[in-house]
């Protein structure tokens, strides 16, 4: 948030509503130049309103948008000189895949032979050079998604918006494209603001991820630290396959250090959750951070394994606590004997555990002084 | 197996010859009409074999209806002329007006535009003579009766309201996003009209015109109340055939003929996007 001249874009408390229907409450976001911010929030948060907006497809209710340190409210779509690219890709039916790469250009009234040039630059890059004389109903859906990329791309925005371009393409080509991506955006060089539903594409593209829930953005900083500093449980819920264990507890000072009692064992927590003792809280358990341990030991909780799924490269384990709770962890798929159900016992990493604050999903962040969160 | 299927297409060839016979007969009847005197079609009892004759044709073109009573005078060619006319600019001002008032309709939601939409279907439900008799008295007051102005202007009661519901239909089945996708390519508003809605509108639009046209060309009530001789097209001209030494069956059939050709034409050669066009609209809308 380097204000020492104006973001890229610059969002500022922006409201919409449909009717009566408030998507966006609030919100603010400023994306430097050359970043790639990934949007990404559960189906109907408001992602795509929030692109629609941005390209001025729509009028907000209220707040304001800069684009280049501009004010762009009652700018029309056609003045703001973005590039975007619809989920339903939006091609022009009755135009030749080259006619739609080369829209972006003609309106800008540059001469043929550039524009040919430039739309003939952008198909090799995105591997379609052979099929551009198709319409668009003769193109696979990869095909149509990088024609639609290319129309996106080919007039060099300096501003892109993408709407999870990859929704509506194959596994596979999603994948690839996945990886190829972020060396084509940094390549393009152009500001990037990519909505996505799929949190490893939201942490695999994006420098920073915006997380969008309930109208406003959550939290807005590297995939690393929204993984592992979560802002509330809302955030720490969206990201991690399986998602986090969440358990209510009620951490108390026993002999100067806070400590929760979790299926009958007590769990000494890092001191520097000190302040969290005396208030309900729950405890968010990353299913990587839990760790089966030969027989008891303290700070080791008995479960009963019920289940084993093997995942190609983890598996995920189902666990019970004494009392019926239920606890999800996954550990690396590579081991000699597979796991069979039973007793077992289950270790906290300490780093991984998150704290929550039960009334309002607040997370605890650890003093500064103990080494405590991560 | 193969010889069920050979029934099955003998079978089929016999009803879909029936069903072509059904239909056609009527006009085919008619061209053969046309080319008889009135002696060789009254004759009893009715015979297939004539000597061809040109005469109805010829009296039609030049405008001279000989009967038994004498020579008559008819504008048979002219009222052909105005049926051209007035359908055609009929049309074409129904397109003018309703394609960019479908646009409006499809994608923007106005104060009233349902209403004002709906008004202009209703259009269509009014019995025209219930609408006629006033206007007429509008017209006369106005100076518009018994001009072509006057004729094109209530035939936009027909050809507007169908353009404006059938395209309007297609607009909406347009993805708001290929538009919008022009649109950021830098495109005007305007531009985005022309270069994506309506091209992509195409054959709803060419349906509907077409559609129109033959409306048009088929009303006979309004110019019969709100035209005088000179301005009729031939639906209303036709009535001259029936003179007072009997109707003229020959000159009629001729008649027809004539009257039906420019619309069968055009309905052929716009006969594909007719169909795709009311099929399509008839799935999607």
């Amino acid at each position: 948030m380097a204000q020492i001249d104006m973001a890229q874009i610059e969002i500022r408390n922006l409201h919409k509503s449909f009717k009566d229907d408030a998507v966006l409450k609030g919100l603010s976001l400023s994306v430097d130049k050359g970043e790639i911010v990934t949007l990404f929030g559960p189906s109907g948060t408001g992602k795509t309103v929030l692109l629609r907006l941005l390209a001025g497809i729509h009028p907000q209710d209220a707040g304001t948008i800069f684009l280049r340190g501009r004010d762009a409210t009652g700018s029309p779509p056609d003045k703001r000189g973005i590039g975007m690219a619809f989920q339903n890709f939006a091609l022009f039916p009755h135009m030749t895949a080259r006619d739609n790469i080369a829209s972006a250009l003609t309106a800008r009234k540059t001469d043929a032979g550039e524009i040919a040039r430039k739309v003939e630059r952008v198909a090799q890059l995105l591997k379609i050079g052979h099929v551009l004389g198709h319409s668009p109903r003769e193109l696979s859906n990869g095909q149509k998604q990088r024609t639609a990329l290319a129309r996106a791309l080919v007039a060099d925005p300096d501003i892109l918006l993408l709407d999870d371009p990859l929704r509506n393409v194959d596994a596979k080509l999603r994948y690839e494209m996945r990886l190829e991506l972020p060396a084509l955006l940094k390549r393009v060089g152009s500001t990037v603001v990519y909505v996505t539903q799929d949190f490893k594409e939201a942490m695999a593209l994006g420098d920073r991820v915006a997380v969008l829930l309930d109208g406003r953005i959550a939290q807005c900083d590297t995939p690393a630290r929204i993984y592992a500093e979560p802002v509330n449980v809302g955030v720490a819920r969206l990201f991690g396959d399986p998602t986090l264990n969440l358990i209510e507890v009620a951490p108390q000072l026993v002999d100067g250090a806070p400590e929760i009692r979790l299926g009958g064992a007590a769990i000494r927590l890092p001191a520097s959750y000190a302040a969290a003792a005396g208030s309900p809280c729950l405890l968010g358990l990353r299913p990587e951070g839990l760790r089966l341990v030969d027989g008891p030991a303290p700070g080791a909780i008995a479960v009963d394994l019920v289940a084993v799924t093997p995942l190609n490269e983890k598996s995920v384990l189902l666990l019970t606590m004494q009392g019926g709770e239920e606890l999800l962890a996954s550990e690396a798929g590579d081991r000699d004997e597979p796991r069979r159900p039973g007793p077992a016992h289950v270790a906290i990493d300490p780093d991984t555990l998150l704290l929550f604050e039960r009334e309002s999903g607040r997370r605890f962040i650890p003093a500064e002084n103990g080494k405590g969160g991560s | 197996m193969d010889r069920n299927s050979t029934i099955e297409r003998v079978l089929r060839a016999v009803l879909l010859t029936l069903i072509v016979i059904f239909f056609l007969f009527p006009i085919v009847w008619i061209l053969l009409m046309s080319f008889q005197t009135n002696e060789q079609i009254l004759r009893i009892p009715p015979s297939l074999s004539f000597v061809p004759t040109l005469e109805n044709y010829k009296a039609l073109i030049s405008g001279h209806l000989l009967t038994s009573a004498g020579s008559l005078d008819i504008a048979f060619m002219r009222n052909l002329g105005n049926s051209v006319l007035l359908s055609t600019c009929a049309v074409v001002l129904a397109l003018i007006l309703g394609v960019p008032a479908a646009y409006a309709f499809a994608r923007f939601k106005f104060w009233l535009s349902e209403d004002i939409a709906f008004t202009l279907l209703s259009f269509r439900f009014a019995p025209p003579l219930l609408v006629l008799l006033p206007l007429s008295l509008y017209f006369q007051e106005l100076g518009l009766d018994d001009t072509y102005t006057g004729l094109i202007w209530v035939y936009q009661l027909i050809a507007l309201p169908l353009i404006l519901w059938i395209v309007r239909g297609y607009f909406e089945d347009i993805s708001p996003d290929i538009e919008n996708a022009y649109r950021i390519a830098g495109h005007s508003w305007l531009r985005t009209f022309f270069k994506i809605a309506v091209p992509l509108a195409g054959p709803g639009i060419a349906a509907a015109g077409l559609l129109s046209f033959i409306f048009c060309w088929n009303n006979f009530v309004f110019a019969l109340v709100l035209a005088s001789a000179d301005k009729q097209p031939v639906t209303v001209g036709a009535l001259a055939f029936v003179t007072a030494s009997g109707i003229q069956y020959g000159q009629v059939a001729a008649a027809i003929v004539l009257s039906v050709t420019p619309t069968l034409l055009l309905a052929l050669y716009a006969q594909r996007w007719l169909v795709e066009g009311l099929s399509l609209g008839a799935v999607k809308g």
